[in-house]
C-alpha cells in the first residue's frame, strides 16, 4: 500500500468550501492534545477561545466590534492577492490611516460633527492608500518585491506613530504618557445600538464585502485583476494594465486598511497611544486566505478570527494562559488552510504496490 | 523485409490506464530486425505512452513486452539501454554550456576515459556520416546538430532498437534527408528503428511498416509504401478528411497589413531580435512565415499584437492607419486580431470559463464589456457562438478553459478572434498539437476568413501546412525575415537553405545549393 497524490479533472468546489471549515476544526483538536500534553486544560482552552464568545451573549459585542477592521482590511487585501500582488504592509497602512484621521481631528480643534467624522474617515482612507502607493511605486519602477518593501513600511509606521505620540500630539494632560487626547464627544464615530460599542464602523464592514463582491464579480476592474492574478501573459494578450492593476491592487488593500484604521480611532478606541497596532493588519491576512479572497469567505472568516482574540482573553482569566495563545492559533489555522489547498486540486488514493490491482482500482 | 521467426520486438495486450483516460488499450505488435517501423497517431493517441512503457519509463498495467522471443520487464531507462535499447528524444536534454564531448560523456552509463571515448564517438560519426565537432560548445550549435549529439550517444551504446520521437519536427528539408540517411545506414546493419510522427509522407519515404493508434487502441498495421498518405491519414482521425475548399484564381484586394522596416531589440535572455522586417500582406490573402522554432517567430507575434510596442508608428499600419505605437487594446480595434502559439496562460486563461476567455480579447469590439461592468449576458452568447460554429466540443460557455483537450481550445479560440470579423488575423502554429481533423477545420477557417477581404499572417514551423495553406511565403531566420515568394512557384530546397540560415540573396542561395549538389 502506499498514498498517491492524484490530479483531479477540475478543481474540486467542495473542498473549496469544506478546508476552511475542517482547518478550524483540526486546529481545536490539536490544540485539545497539545495544551493536554503540556499540562493545561486543553479542552477548557479551546472551548473558552472557540465557543464561549459564541455562546455568551455579552461577549457579541466585542466580536462584533474585533470583526469589523479584520474584514475591512482582508477585503482590500484579497483584492491583492486575486492580483498575485501581495502586500504584507496592512498594518503600517492601519496605523497611518488612523493617524491621518487624528491629525483631521487634532486640525478641527473643537469643531465637530458628521462632516468632521466624515473628514477624519476620509482623510485615513488617504493615509492607508499613500502608505501603500510607495510599494507600488517602487515594485512598478524598480520591480522592487512588494511583500519587502510593504512589510517594511509597517515598521517606519510604528516608528512614526512612536514620534508623534510621544511629541508633537502627546496629550498635555495625558500625565506624560505617549497618547494623543482622547477625542470629543462631537468627533466620535456614532454608536449604533445604545448601550454597545458597536459603532457604526461595524454596518460599514457588513455592508462592503458584498460591495467588492459585486465589484470583482461583475465589473471589469475585477475581470482585469482576476486576469493579471491568473495568467499575466493572457492578460497583456488581452490588453490589459498589468502595472496599473499593481497599482490599483496595492492602493486599494491601502485604502482599506486606512479605513479600518480611522474606524477603529475613531469608534472604538477614540484615542492612539503606543499599544495602538494590534496585529490587526497581520491577521487580515489570515482572514484573507481563509476566506478563499473571496469577499463573502472573508466576512464568515473575520467573525471567526474575531472570535479567538475574545476568546484569548477569555482563556487568560479562564484557565490562565496567555491571551497571545490565541495567535498561535491563528497561525495554526493559516497553516492548516494553506496546507489543505492541494485537496482542491488533488485527491489522494491509495493504491497497492502491484500495478494490476492499480488498474482494477482505477475503474 | 524477409520475415523472420523472432521479431527483435514484440508487444502484445498492452494496457496502461491513467486517471480519467486509458491511454493503451491491447495495444500488439511486432518489430523486426532491421525493420523501420512508425508508430503514427495524433497527439493522445498512446504513442508517447507506449514507447516510454517499452524504454522503460513507466510499467503497462497489463500485457507483455517480449525482446528477441523473451518476455521481459524493463524496469528503467538505464535496464532498456542494457538491453539494446536507444531512444533519441523530442527534447533534448543537453547542457548548454558544455561542449559536445562532455554532454556524450554525461549521459553515458558506464565510465570510458575521455581518450577512448572520443576516438568512439569519431569513429560512429565517420561510420554514419554524422558531421559534428565533439569540442564545440552545445549554445553555439543549431538544432540539428544537436539532434545529432543525442543520435551518437544513443548509437555508442550499439543499439539493436532505436526509438526515435518526433525527430523531424524542428529540422529543415536538407537536415531531414540527411537524418533519414542515417536511419537507412542502421536498419541495414540490423538496428530495428522505431519512427514515431505524423508526418505522412516521412513515413512512406522512410517506413517499411506502420501501426496506427487512436485513442489508445491498435487500428491497423499496414505498409505505408502501398497505402496512400491520405488513407493513412483518415485511419489516423478514424473519418475521413476534408481537403481544404478554397475558390480558384481569387483575386487580392488593397494593402491592409503594412509591415515597415520592424526592428525590436531581443527581449530578455531568450528574446531574438527583430531586425529590419518589412511585409504587406493584401485582403485576401494568407501570408505565411516559415521557420525553424526559436528564430524570433514569437517576438514577431508580440510585436504585431501590440503587447510589443514598435519604435515607430509607422512600423505597422493597418488599413493605412499607423498602430506600431498601439497596444493591444487599441490595435485590436483597428481590427487587428492574434493568435499566440500558447494556448494555456497566453491566448486563454486556463482557470476561466469560456464565457470570460471571450471577454478577454473580443469585449471590446463586440461590446462584451459596458462603462466598466460586465455584461455576462452577452459573453455567454458569443462564447456559445463560436461553441456552435466552430463545433467545439466542450459543455458550454461555464467550461473552463483548462477543460478542453488541446484541439478543443485552439478551435475556440480562433473562432473566438474570426468571428470578431477582423481585418488583419495573425496566428502562430494555429494547428501545433492539434489532430488532424480539428487542423483542417481550422485550415478552412482561414481559408474561408480571407476569402471574405481580411489580410492573414500564419507564423508555423510545419512547412507542409504552409505550403498547402498560404498564397505568400516568406521565411524568418535569426530575426530576419527573407523576400516573400509565390507558394505556387516556390522552390522547397531554396526554402529550406533560407530556413537554415541562408538569407534571400540570390548569390549566396545559388552558391549554396552548387554546394548541396556537390555533395549529393
Amino acid at each position: 500500500m502506499r498514498i498517491k497524490l492524484e490530479k483531479r479533472p477540475a478543481p474540486s468546489v467542495a473542498m473549496m468550501v469544506l478546508t476552511p471549515v475542517l482547518s478550524v476544526l483540526l486546529t481545536m483538536l490539536i490544540g485539545v492534545i497539545v495544551f493536554d500534553f503540556l499540562g493545561v486544560d486543553g479542552f477548557g482552552a479551546v472551548r473558552d477561545i472557540f465557543l464561549t464568545p459564541i455562546l455568551a451573549s455579552y461577549k457579541w459585542q466585542d466580536v462584533a466590534v474585533k470583526a469589523a477592521p479584520l474584514v475591512i482590511i482582508a477585503l482590500g487585501l484579497s483584492v491583492g492577492n486575486r492580483a498575485q500582488v501581495w502586500n504584507i504592509g496592512a498594518e503600517g497602512q492601519y496605523i497611518i490611516g488612523a493617524l491621518f484621521a487624528a491629525g483631521v481631528g487634532i486640525a478641527a480643534g473643537d469643531l465637530g460633527g458628521p462632516f468632521v467624522v466624515l473628514a477624519m474617515v476620509l482623510a485615513g482612507i488617504l493615509g492607508g492608500a499613500l502608505w501603500a502607493a510607495v510599494p507600488a511605486l517602487l515594485k512598478t519602477r524598480w520591480d522592487v518585491n512588494e511583500i519587502l518593501s510593504s512589510l517594511m513600511l509597517t515598521y517606519v509606521a510604528g516608528q512614526v506613530l512612536g514620534y508623534l505620540v510621544g511629541g508633537p500630539w502627546k496629550d498635555p494632560n495625558g500625565r506624560n504618557f505617549p497618547a494623543t487626547a482622547p477625542l470629543h464627544d462631537n468627533q466620535v464615530l456614532p454608536i449604533v445600538f445604545p448601550g454597545t460599542t458597536v459603532h457604526l464602523g461595524v454596518i460599514v464592514a457588513l455592508i462592503l464585502p458584498f460591495a467588492f463582491w459585486w465589484l470583482m464579480a461583475r465589473s471589469m476592474f475585477g475581470f482585469q485583476v482576476r486576469v493579471v492574478g491568473a495568467a499575466p501573459q493572457a492578460a497583456r494578450h488581452g490588453g490589459f494594465d498589468t502595472k496599473q492593476t499593481i497599482w490599483l491592487a496595492l492602493v486599494i488593500s491601502g485604502a482599506m486598511a486606512g479605513l479600518a484604521g480611522a474606524f477603529e480611532f475613531t469608534g472604538a478606541l477614540h484615542a492612539i497611544n503606543l499599544g495602538f497596532p494590534s496585529g490587526y493588519g497581520f491577521t487580515a491576512i489570515i482572514v484573507s486566505f481563509l476566506g478563499r479572497l473571496n469577499p463573502i469567505g472573508c466576512l464568515i472568516a473575520g467573525v471567526v478570527l474575531a472570535i479567538t482574540y475574545v476568546g484569548g482573553q477569555v482563556a487568560q482569566t479562564t484557565v490562565h494562559i496567555p491571551s497571545s495563545t490565541a495567535g498561535i492559533f491563528q497561525a495554526m489555522m493559516l497553516f492548516l488552510i494553506l496546507a489543505s489547498d492541494i485537496f482542491i486540486r488533488y485527491r489522494i488514493r491509495f493504491v497497492s504496490r502491484r500495478p494490476q490491482a492499480a488498474a482494477v482500482a482505477g475503474e | 523485409m524477409t520475415t523472420r521467426d523472432t521479431p527483435r520486438l514484440e508487444l502484445t495486450g498492452i494496457t496502461k490506464r491513467f486517471p480519467g483516460v486509458l491511454a493503451n488499450d491491447h495495444v500488439g505488435f511486432a518489430v523486426q530486425p532491421g525493420e523501420i517501423h512508425a508508430l503514427l497517431g495524433e497527439n493522445g493517441a498512446g504513442k508517447s505512452t507506449l514507447v516510454k512503457m517499452i524504454y522503460g519509463i513507466m510499467q503497462p498495467d497489463a500485457g507483455e513486452i517480449r525482446w528477441n522471443g523473451q518476455p521481459i520487464t524493463v524496469t528503467s531507462p538505464k535496464a532498456a539501454r542494457r538491453l539494446g535499447i536507444g531512444m533519441v528524444f523530442q527534447h533534448f536534454s543537453l547542457f548548454e554550456a558544455m561542449t559536445v564531448l562532455e554532454n556524450i560523456a554525461l549521459g553515458m552509463d558506464a565510465k570510458i576515459p575521455a581518450r577512448e571515448l572520443e576516438a568512439k564517438i569519431l569513429d560512429v560519426m565517420k561510420h554514419y556520416g554524422l558531421k559534428l565537432e565533439p569540442r564545440r560548445i552545445v549554445s553555439t550549435l543549431s538544432v540539428g546538430e544537436r539532434q545529432r549529439i543525442e543520435i551518437v550517444r544513443a548509437l555508442l551504446l550499439n543499439p539493436k532498437l532505436l526509438i526515435m520521437d518526433e525527430p523531424t519536427s524542428v529540422l529543415t528539408p536538407q537536415e531531414v534527408d540527411q537524418l533519414f540517411v542515417v536511419l537507412r545506414k542502421l536498419a541495414a546493419e540490423g538496428c530495428s528503428i522505431l519512427y514515431i510522427s505524423h508526418k505522412l509522407h516521412e513515413i512512406k519515404a522512410l517506413c517499411d511498416t506502420a501501426t496506427i493508434l487512436r485513442g489508445g487502441k491498435l487500428v491497423d498495421t499496414c505498409n505505408p509504401k502501398v497505402e496512400t498518405s491520405r488513407s493513412m491519414a483518415e485511419k489516423m482521425i478514424g473519418g475521413s478528411l476534408k481537403d481544404i475548399q478554397r475558390q480558384p484564381g481569387a483575386q487580392f484586394g488593397a494593402e491592409k497589413l503594412v509591415i515597415s522596416d520592424l526592428s525590436i531589440p531581443a527581449a530578455g535572455h531568450f528574446g531574438t531580435a527583430l531586425k529590419g522586417i518589412s511585409f504587406a500582406v493584401h485582403a485576401g490573402e494568407i501570408f505565411g512565415i516559415a521557420g525553424v522554432a526559436g528564430n524570433g517567430q514569437n517576438d514577431l507575434l508580440l510585436a504585431l499584437s501590440g503587447e510589443v510596442l514598435s519604435a515607430r508608428p509607422e512600423a505597422v499600419t493597418v488599413d493605412g492607419k499607423p498602430i506600431g505605437l498601439h497596444a493591444a487594446k487599441a490595435r485590436r480595434l483597428f481590427g487587428m486580431a492574434t493568435v499566440p502559439e500558447e494556448r494555456n496562460g497566453h491566448a486563454a486563461v486556463p482557470v476561466f470559463s469560456l464565457a470570460d476567455n471571450a471577454i478577454l480579447t473580443a469585449r471590446d469590439r463586440l461590446g462584451l464589456a459596458k462603462s466598466g461592468m460586465i455584461r455576462a449576458g452577452a459573453a455567454w452568447t458569443y462564447a456559445d457562438e463560436v461553441i456552435e460554429a466552430f463545433a467545439v466540443k466542450a459543455t458550454g460557455p461555464q467550461a473552463m478553459a483548462e477543460s478542453l483537450s488541446g484541439g478543443n481550445l485552439q478551435k475556440y479560440i480562433m473562432g473566438r478572434e474570426i468571428l470578431q470579423k477582423p481585418a488583419v488575423l495573425v496566428v502562430s502554429q494555429p494547428t501545433w498539437g492539434v489532430d488532424a481533423g480539428a487542423a483542417a477545420a481550422i485550415h478552412q477557417a482561414l481559408v474561408d476568413l480571407a476569402a471574405k477581404g481580411s489580410a492573414i499572417v500564419v507564423i508555423s514551423q510545419d512547412l507542409d501546412e504552409l505550403l498547402a495553406l498560404c498564397d505568400t511565403l516568406a521565411v524568418i531566420n535569426e530575426g530576419r525575415l527573407s523576400k516573400p515568394m509565390q507558394v505556387a512557384g516556390a522552390d522547397i530546397e531554396e526554402i529550406g537553405l533560407l530556413m537554415g540560415g541562408i538569407h534571400g540573396d540570390a548569390q549566396a542561395t545559388a552558391a549554396a545549393k552548387e554546394a548541396l549538389a556537390h555533395a549529393h
